[in-house]
């Protein structure tokens, strides 16, 4: 709750600092004090420190799991501002906005992360998209921004009519919107679940798997992500997609958990056709950004493997796996947006010029490929741990691990173009602070690949 | 302590030397490190061999069931006491070869041998995979950055056929844990796991590709001749003297003892064969080799391929037979990729065609040339005989083998093979009248003749008194074969 409120009053706060504050480094400077003191209040909260003594029960429900992942996204959304908020200076004139409207998410995130009743989670995830539909649109002069601004509204709000409906009609079974309800009414042994909850159920999933960006309701994701400036694809493919999926991992396990039999078959199938599509697809981009849209399809086909799963390894598995990810993915776009050209040439010789930067590049993409050593290949490990614990599915471990292997070759194709190619990559400037935190950045990702008892433990402390 | 320190000394030294800046500082400093670890290794095998500091335990990931754990049995002490002494003949073998950025090169050498060191030693099931890659990765940079022309492409084949191979290993290796009693990662809980048929054949497919791949078994060779070809000398030698050592070992110690039912139900029948096959085509393939680079990886998938039909035909004295050849092969190989690479530095081709009448101009080097590839071929006296002996011996008696009658001719003929091919190439480098390129030969160097030295004493010593290495095995290969026994009673 801490924090809730705490990104809401920063949100309302950054609006009005961008009239009243001339300098763009006093606007950054609010906006990560006060991201900063969001995170602190929230550990606090994690040690039963409440600043605010509101009763949520019913709605939402602040348990050890939410507030971890809290942490976590707050903790990479500072990264993420740490690395990259001078390059949004550059998106627009609409400098403090961007942060107010990254404020505004944060808040949706721990809706979307705490609800324990089907509004929460449809005010989460609304409040959540509406800012992205802004910040996607928000270099104003660019065709193709202004163009993946709106197909993602529209499609976007096609599928949150999808979540209503799907709602409406769970609502309709059981009376309740409360998931400890839900869960109840269907976990009566002798009662099949009838057609209203199975329609609702798979219309949730429909909508929830659009908004992961898993196949075949993926086909946003390339355009949006394409099509919006770079700084903020890195926040919406990493901390925003990470969020939706612990609602998903929420709502499936909480609410839906006791009729596993009914949909696991479903999700398998778009598991598989997400690593499928993501990878496939990936192999054929020219432009690293590009790659990154689809890689990050690709990723959410392994995170789906929590929901498959829905077991205790799913769900430490699915935060390490969202930090993993998310730190990684951050690295890589903020190396990205210093770039000038973003095809995979534009990389050439890119390690003469950038030694540090290009060997930090080379942690993130072997995170990224699940490679021994650092955090992406435990987190991969915790996934298909999770499967074969739930037994059944040893058809998609295979074929998951096989894609895997796929994805070792456009991610290595970074790597090679940087290291073994020729070519002038065009010279970037980069502070040293800059270099500093995005060592330490992979610096952790390597340590959580070795010892990621160190995030666990304070999960379960 | 002692087995904790053979990984730590070269991994620690090895993220150590990408800070160093002069090529000569980072050269000694691998050197000086590899010391330590041959140091540290012998010591291991003599005045420090007590169980309790050949062990090292302590918790790593207890909520998946595994932990740190790592010890030196007989067959891992053969084997790192083979890592420990390549590296530095490596080093001084190639101490005059120039690099560019030298300081990466060795770091990541270095890092290799800590990743191979851990294989050996990996007495759980998720800290095996780990290190497993780790031995991988650095290879990967080491040939793409360092590597001949067609690095980039042959690398990347190299890459992506381990990296398949292993992932499907991983699954195996979860799959396994989750059919342990205790969810663990352990190998004793491994041995312990009672598992029905059908899982031991899922298992044993999804673990033998990752292992058919290292080694490699016809018909997954196709990676090796060409990353052979194309990588820089010093880490051809590290890939065929050591690192396809990784695949038998894993047979040996993960396979065989975990999944005795599904071993004996393919082993002979099937991968035996495919062994066979393969050491025949590879030996016809040596044969017509002009580029000698390409012929001792040919020679090399035959001389792996015996070794493959020796593990699956699970006798003793066959096994104890693998245990030392893994060490003499890779003995006797990077001996000859030495050889190579003094030819292409003094005269830059590898082509037979090319040389000859290299005896008179150098004499010193051909006869260590002969002592080498006569050790290749297997002559009596020298070690490759005791082991190919034993071998021949344990395929012939075994109690598992039905097939001997075929196998053991088969493979005879590619000894014959082998000795074509070998002394085809001894004829054709220093027999022979001179030639332009090879009219101003001279002979080698005292490093060189230092390494080379060393390794011609190994390979006699080898063959003359073997029994140190029996000895060492004795235990390793009763227990092994112990709990690979899928007969209560040992009548045939």
């Amino acid at each position: 709750m801490n924090a809730l409120i705490i990104s809401a009053i920063m949100g309302v706060v950054m609006m009005f600092s961008g009239i009243l504050l001339k300098q763009r480094s006093s606007v950054r400077a609010i906006a990560l004090t006060g991201l900063f003191a969001a995170m602190v209040l929230n550990v606090m909260e994690m040690y039963g420190f409440h600043l605010f003594k509101i009763d949520a029960t019913g709605m939402m429900k602040f348990d050890r799991f939410a507030l971890f992942f809290n942490t976590i996204a707050m903790s990479c959304t500072f990264i993420f501002f740490l690395l990259s908020a001078k390059e949004m200076e550059k998106v627009g004139l609409n400098y403090a906005d961007y942060f107010a409207l990254i404020f505004f998410i944060l808040c949706g995130i721990i809706l979307s992360s705490t609800f324990s009743s089907l509004l929460i989670l449809f005010l989460g995830i609304e409040i959540i998209s509406i800012p992205l539909y802004i910040l996607t649109g928000s270099d104003k002069k660019n065709l193709k921004s202004n163009e993946a601004s709106l197909k993602y509204f529209l499609l976007g709000s096609f599928s949150t009519g999808l979540m209503l409906m799907g709602i409406t009609l769970i609502y309709g079974n059981s009376g309740s919107f409360s998931m400890d309800v839900i869960a109840e009414s269907i976990s009566k042994p002798d009662v099949k679940p009838g057609v209203l909850l199975i329609a609702g159920l798979l219309l949730l999933m429909f909508s929830m798997a659009f908004k992961v960006s898993a196949a075949p309701f993926h086909f946003w994701t390339p355009d949006v992500y394409d099509g919006a400036p770079t700084v903020f694809t890195s926040f919406m493919a990493t901390i925003v997609k990470a969020a939706v999926f612990i609602a998903f991992l929420r709502l499936f396990y909480y609410a839906f958990g006791e009729i596993h039999e009914t949909w696991k078959l479903i999700i398998a199938i778009i598991t598989a056709l997400t690593l499928f599509i993501g990878n496939i697809t990936a192999v054929f981009q020219q432009s690293v950004k590009r790659m990154l849209a689809y890689s990050s399809i690709a990723q959410a086909g392994f995170m789906l493997m929590a929901i498959l799963a829905v077991n205790s390894f799913a769900t430490e598995g699915i935060l390490l796996y969202s930090t993993a990810y998310c730190l990684s993915t951050i690295g890589l776009f903020a190396i990205l947006v210093k770039m000038k050209d973003y095809t995979f040439e534009g990389f050439n010789g890119f390690a003469k010029h950038q030694p540090l930067l290009a060997a930090v590049a080379v942690i993130f993409l072997l995170s990224l490929a699940g490679i021994p050593l650092t955090a992406g290949f435990l987190a991969k490990f915790y996934m298909l741990n999770a499967v074969i614990a739930k037994g059944g599915f040893l058809w998609l471990v295979v074929f998951a691990v096989l894609m895997a292997a796929i994805s070792v070759y456009y991610y290595f194709r970074v790597i090679q173009a940087m290291y073994f190619k020729e070519g002038e990559a065009q010279a970037i400037e980069v502070s040293s602070s800059f270099k500093w935190i995005i060592g330490l950045v992979a610096a952790v990702v390597i340590l959580l690949g070795v010892y990621p008892q160190l995030l666990f433990n304070w999960f379960y402390f | 302590m002692i087995s904790l320190l053979l990984i730590l000394i070269p991994l620690l030294s090895g993220i150590a030397a990408f800070f160093f800046k002069k090529e000569n500082a980072a050269k000694g400093w691998a050197l000086l490190s590899s010391f330590a670890t041959v140091a540290v290794s012998i010591l291991g095998l003599t005045i420090l061999n007590k169980t309790e500091l050949l062990q090292f335990k302590c918790d790593w990931l207890p909520g998946l069931g595994s932990s740190f754990s790592i010890r030196l049995d007989g067959m891992g002490q053969l084997l790192c006491l083979l890592t420990a002494i390549s590296f530095p003949l490596i080093f001084i073998a190639t101490w005059n070869l120039t690099y560019k950025n030298a300081h990466n090169f060795f770091a990541l050498m270095l890092l290799s041998q800590a990743g191979l060191m851990g294989v050996f030693l990996a007495m759980d099931a998720l800290l095996f995979y780990f290190f497993w890659e780790l031995a991988l990765i650095p290879v990967y940079f080491l040939c793409s950055m360092w590597g001949g022309e067609r690095r980039i492409a042959a690398t990347f084949k190299f890459f992506i056929y381990t990296f398949v191979g292993s992932l499907l290993m991983l699954i195996g290796l979860i799959y396994l844990q989750s059919l342990t009693p205790d969810r663990s990662f352990d190998i004793r809980s491994f041995y312990a796991a009672a598992i029905d048929s059908k899982a031991q054949h899922w298992i044993f497919w999804l673990m033998f590709v990752a292992f058919a791949i290292k080694i490699p078994v016809f018909p997954f060779h196709s990676w090796q001749p060409d990353t052979y070809e194309q990588s820089p000398t010093a880490v051809t030698m590290v890939l065929s003297g050591i690192m396809v050592k990784m695949g038998l070992f894993a047979v040996i110690r993960w396979l065989l003892p975990v999944l005795p039912s599904a071993s004996f139900a393919y082993g002979e029948k099937m991968i035996a064969m495919w062994a066979i096959a393969g050491m025949i085509y590879a030996s016809l393939l040596a044969w017509r080799q002009d580029d000698i680079k390409r012929l001792i990886a040919y020679s090399s998938i035959a001389h792996l391929g015996l070794m493959v039909v020796a593990i699956f035909a699970e006798s003793e004295i066959g096994m104890q037979g693998v245990m030392i050849q893994m060490f003499n092969h890779g003995i006797n190989i990077i001996g000859l990729w030495i050889i190579v690479e003094i030819l292409e530095r003094k005269y830059g081709t590898r082509k037979l065609s090319e040389l000859g009448g290299l005896a008179q101009k150098a004499p010193a080097m051909a006869i260590f040339f002969v002592v080498i590839a006569l050790a290749n071929i297997a002559l009596p006296l020298t070690n490759a005989f005791v082991g190919e002996f034993m071998m021949f011996t344990g395929i012939f008696t075994s109690q598992y083998s039905e097939y001997e009658m075929i196998t053991v001719p088969l493979a005879g003929i590619t000894i014959i093979l082998g000795a074509i091919y070998t002394l085809r190439m001894v004829q054709k480098v220093i027999y022979g009248n001179t030639n332009a390129l090879t009219e101003t030969g001279t002979d080698i160097g005292y490093n060189e003749k230092l390494v080379l030295g060393i390794i011609v004493i190994l390979i006699i010593a080898g063959g003359i008194y073997p029994q140190a290495f029996l000895s060492l095995t004795e235990e390793t290969t009763k227990f092994i074969l112990n709990e690979a026994n899928i007969f209560p009673s040992s009548a045939k």
